[in-house]
């Protein structure tokens, strides 16, 4: 077990270095000069020039991956324009806004958590529960409203979505204040207002794809052997479905809500965009608009984390069940 | 090639597989020729290491040990490079026939592989040399455009005999031809493999778990234990006069109205030990009616007795101690 | 049975010949018994249609993408009349702002979407079948190299690097002053979808592989001397295109969606490119003031991906293993 878990932690450990890099690479090393695409219009060459310099860009490429690299673990110090000793998980400074990219983060990370978790546990209830109707009355009306539902889901992006909803419910009927965030301690009630809508869309469209994958698991477990030797042995229904099914069907749901909702954290680019919600993933495009670098990486770099993070604990939890998984 | 010279030669061969707790020793020490046109059968329980042999004699498995020459040529360590211009010459056939045939391919595409494979065009081309095939296994060659699904099981065998024997191979390695089949087209298939066999001048080597049918078929017996051979010999020897207790416990086992018994029912008891732990000494000891303290001690070789055709690995053989 | 039996063979061979039917056909029989395959079938043919004719479509309707209507506006930039200008000569009304035709556009943004989507599935589809069928059936280190790509290539947040890589590519190539040329978006895209979207493919066609390569057809091939290629190309994938469509089905949606997503957070096809995403995009601006231009271009989107996902479910009930042999 001690074996699988240190082999599993190290491919996270290297896949997210490789990230790293890549951005760097890309980034970096790619275009003619990074600086001039901060700024494209009205900067002056001095300037430039002095940005240049503050980020190290005269410095060779190695160089300025390895300080970057020391920055995340240990800290570094940064210029007097960039707010001088930057602590140990450093990610560097925001010229666009002024500020440690650390800081920046800590403030969009919130939202973005505010938006997803309560999204997830949203779409897995409604996924799992119409998939679970659909699969054990399969052919009837249930099934074919709910197999309509999910594939309505899967087509219809989110923006299209997000904008009937705030047309409907924003500025026709007015229910509803204009999308905003407000921290859950301030206001709880507003809090959950101002990201509502947020939350139906994503949910509409991730519990579609969820009832159709657990409609899929569910029907292909009801028809193996251990189910029918279950109702041979006379359990009831209930039994049969809630003790057996169900529990194995779940398991590849699970994995997929796992890897989901790690991507999810990684940015809800389109909902953010489409609710004006300041999150990750608006900070992202934010960033790129602006050609923040430094802000770019460390977007790219916290995504990377949260889908590595999520894959490593949906191992786990996949070895913790099935013993078999750490001997493969 | 002489008339005395075998055209497969097979000495040592053994095959490893390493697996989660040893070594899995699938094939432990093999020795055993077969000549042009001549029939071998390997006999032994499920699990004593034939279909690894089967698969080690045409090279789709690299042996862990032992040499295998085929013509003269030692081919246990040869590259695919090396193997290419024997591969038309040696051909196998397998049980399964469902699995053996590509169901995305025709029946005339599935035969006309190994020609394609080896750049081998007939002189009436390869359309004409399928047919012939299909001809010569008892297919109607009108149905070549057909896929696997909508063959039966013993038509579907029908088309991998066809397939192996579309390069005109000299040896031809059948693993469990029939045992996957109906017993009603069992004979048929086991009567269409004796006809190509004599009609062909084919060596064969014929892997089965049921005696019956390697009695019926092969000149020549190999019975093998755990991955080893316990007895080989000339088909009515052993047959009449069996030396080692199992194949005499194999013999016994075969439903036969024409065999009179002779030394009564020999009854095998227990389960096969695991090849991954043998028994020391001889493999069969454990399950030996007549096993002695030196049979766990030291391995019996496979030796001729009496100057005859027939070699036995046991301390104590039927013939010399009874 | 006239002279069909061969004597020394006991198996029934049904007379006269027949022509054999494939899985494959088999499949496409149980297809042409859908009825919803078949409605979503025509659907996207019409839409193919309609894309490929649109400079006919052009010629008839006698606008152009291009062409302004600034007459029809108000004083605002507001289109005049009903549902945001919708009249016998504007099919779906006029754009607020600029005044050009949305019907016009619509069919011009379904000619990019199906190219830019089409193009990309096909290359995700064929980096993936590769890289899929290789690491399945060789295994090993190569395996072990594929599944780590494929996790990196899920850690890299798709949208955010589209995104950052975009303008950093276009700077790479053109100046910074330079007339970017569509084309060149156009490709950019494709390319982005390629090295994001073949993941699914690689792994679905690795598991297949795995499941076949010890099959005895293809032990049969190898004892006849046949080489990696020959191993993959005839006897492997020909037994995995069933999944390999289906996802390719289910790609080309993705990809339609994708092209918006990425137009809709400001990057991917630039405006002289007439897009679903961009115009989308531009009509969230006018949701209160005019729901018509929202309605069109999202309505068509949806009807497409709709009809798309529509059919690749059929195509997957069609050629489920389950019922296949």
């Amino acid at each position: 077990m001690l074996r699988f878990l240190l082999k599993r932690a190290l491919g996270a450990v290297l896949t997210l270095f490789t990230v790293s890099v890549l951005t760097f690479g890309m980034f970096f090393a790619l275009p003619r000069d990074p600086v001039s695409g901060m700024c494209p219009k009205n900067c002056d060459p001095q300037r430039l020039e002095r940005v240049r310099q503050e980020l190290g860009l005269r410095d060779p490429l190695v160089d300025q991956y390895a300080n970057y690299l020391k920055g995340i673990v240990a800290g570094r110090d940064l210029g007097g324009a960039q707010g001088g000793r930057c602590d140990a998980p450093c990610l560097g400074w925001s010229y666009v806004n002024n500020e440690a990219v650390t800081d920046t983060l800590a403030r969009v990370l919130p939202v973005t958590v505010s938006i997803v978790v309560p999204a997830a546990i949203g779409w897995l209830l409604l996924g799992v529960g119409l998939g679970m109707v659909s699969a054990l009355r399969p052919g009837s009306w249930w099934d074919r409203a709910a197999i309509g539902f999910s594939l309505t889901g899967a087509s219809v992006p989110l923006y299209v979505v997000g904008a009937v909803l705030l047309l409907v419910f924003v500025y026709t009927l007015r229910w509803l204040p204009v999308p905003a965030y407000t921290p859950l301690a301030t206001d709880p009630l507003r809090w959950a207002g101002g990201l509502v809508l947020a939350w139906c869309s994503l949910a509409f469209l991730y519990s579609a794809i969820y009832a159709r994958l657990f409609r899929a698991q569910l029907l292909e477990t009801l028809s193996e052997d251990f189910v029918r030797t279950a109702r041979a042995k006379g359990l009831s229904n209930t039994r049969v479905y809630g003790k057996h099914a169900l529990r194995a069907a779940i398991a590849p749901v699970v994995t997929v809500a796992g890897l989901d909702v790690g991507a999810a954290l990684g940015g809800t680019v389109i909902t953010e965009t489409t609710f004006g919600l300041p999150g990750l993933g608006r900070a992202a495009v934010d960033a790129v608009r602006a050609g923040d670098l430094p802000m770019i990486m460390a977007t790219v770099l916290v995504a990377a984390v949260f889908v590595v993070l999520a894959n490593l604990l949906v191992d786990l939890l996949y070895a913790a069940i099935d013993p078999r998984v750490r001997l493969g | 090639m002489t008339a005395g010279e075998p055209l497969l030669r097979v000495r040592g061969l053994t095959k490893h597989f390493p697996v989660r707790g040893g070594l899995l020793r699938a094939v432990d020490g093999l020795d055993f020729e077969v000549r042009a046109g001549e029939t071998l059968g390997l006999v032994g329980e499920s699990g004593c290491g034939k279909s690894t042999t089967a698969r080690l004699l045409v090279r789709l498995l690299e042996p862990t040990g032992g040499r295998i020459e085929f013509a003269g040529q030692d081919i246990s360590r040869a590259g695919r490079r090396a193997l290419r211009p024997l591969r038309p010459q040696m051909q196998i056939i397998f049980q399964d026939p469902y699995a053996s045939l590509n169901p995305r391919h025709t029946a005339g595409q599935i035969i006309a592989m190994p020609l394609q494979v080896n750049r081998i065009t007939p002189p009436d081309g390869i359309r004409a040399r399928v047919r012939e095939l299909m001809e010569l296994v008892g297919l109607d060659p009108e149905h070549d455009n057909r896929y696997p699904h909508e063959f039966s099981g013993g038509q579907r065998q029908r088309v991998g005999i066809a397939r192996a024997l579309a390069t005109g191979p000299r040896l031809v390695v059948a693993d469990e031809p029939v045992s996957a089949l109906d017993v009603s087209v069992q004979a048929q298939v086991v009567n269409l493999l004796r006809r190509l066999q004599r009609e062909l001048g084919l060596a064969f080597v014929l892997i089965s778990h049921d005696l019956a049918v390697v009695r019926h078929f092969c000149q020549r017996i190999a019975v093998m234990y755990l991955g080893r051979i316990v007895e080989i010999g000339d088909r009515d020897d052993i047959c009449r006069r069996p030396q080692h207790p199992y194949t005499r416990a194999l013999l016994s086992a075969v439903p036969d109205v024409a065999r009179r018994d002779r030394a009564g029912r020999v009854r095998l008891t227990g389960e096969v030990p695991s090849p991954l732990d043998p028994p020391s000494g001889c493999r069969f000891r454990t399950r030996c009616p007549s096993a002695r303290e030196r049979c766990a001690v030291q391995e019996p070789a496979l030796i001729r007795r009496d100057g005859g055709n027939q070699a036995t690995a046991c301390h104590f053989p039927a013939g010399a101690s009874a | 049975m006239d002279g069909t039996l061969r004597t020394g063979t006991g198996d029934p061979i049904p007379a006269g010949r027949t022509v054999g039917r494939s899985p494959g056909r088999l499949a496409w029989m149980r297809l042409r018994r859908d009825r919803t395959a078949l409605v979503s079938a025509a659907v996207l043919v019409l839409f193919v249609l309609v894309a490929l004719a649109a400079p006919l479509i052009e010629a008839a309707y006698g606008i152009g993408p291009h062409d302004q209507f600034q007459r029809r506006l108000d004083g605002f930039g507001m289109p005049l009349g009903h549902a945001g200008g919708v009249s016998g000569e504007h099919f779906f009304g006029l754009e607020p702002g600029l005044g050009r035709d949305i019907f016009i556009r619509l069919v011009y943004g379904l000619r990019t979407s199906f190219f830019v989507a089409c193009t990309a599935a096909v290359l995700s589809t064929l980096i993936g079948a590769a890289l899929g069928g290789l690491a399945g059936y060789l295994g090993g280190w190569l395996d072990a190299v594929v599944s780590w790509l494929t996790d990196l290539t899920l850690a890299m947040p798709f949208l955010i690097v589209a995104l950052a890589l975009t303008p950093t590519l276009a700077l790479r190539f053109y100046g910074q002053r330079d007339e970017v040329p569509p084309s060149f978006g156009v490709g950019v895209l494709i390319a982005i979808f390629a090295v994001f979207g073949w993941t699914s493919t690689a792994r679905l066609v690795r598991g297949q592989v795995i499941a076949l390569r010890e099959r005895e057809f293809v032990a049969a091939a190898r004892a006849s001397g046949a080489g990696l290629g020959h191993l993959l190309v005839r006897q492997l994938l020909p037994n995995t295109w069933a999944p390999i469509l289906v996802s390719f089905s289910f790609a080309v949606p993705q990809f339609v969606t994708g092209e918006a997503a990425l137009s809709f957070i400001g990057v991917g096809l630039t405006e002289p490119t007439p897009s679903f995403g961009r115009m989308i995009y531009q009509s969230l601006d006018y949701l209160q003031t005019d729901p018509a231009f929202v309605l069109f271009p999202g309505g068509t989107l949806v009807a497409l991906v709709f009809a798309f996902n529509l059919f690749g479910d059929a195509l997957r009930d069609a050629l489920d293993p389950r019922s296949a042999r």
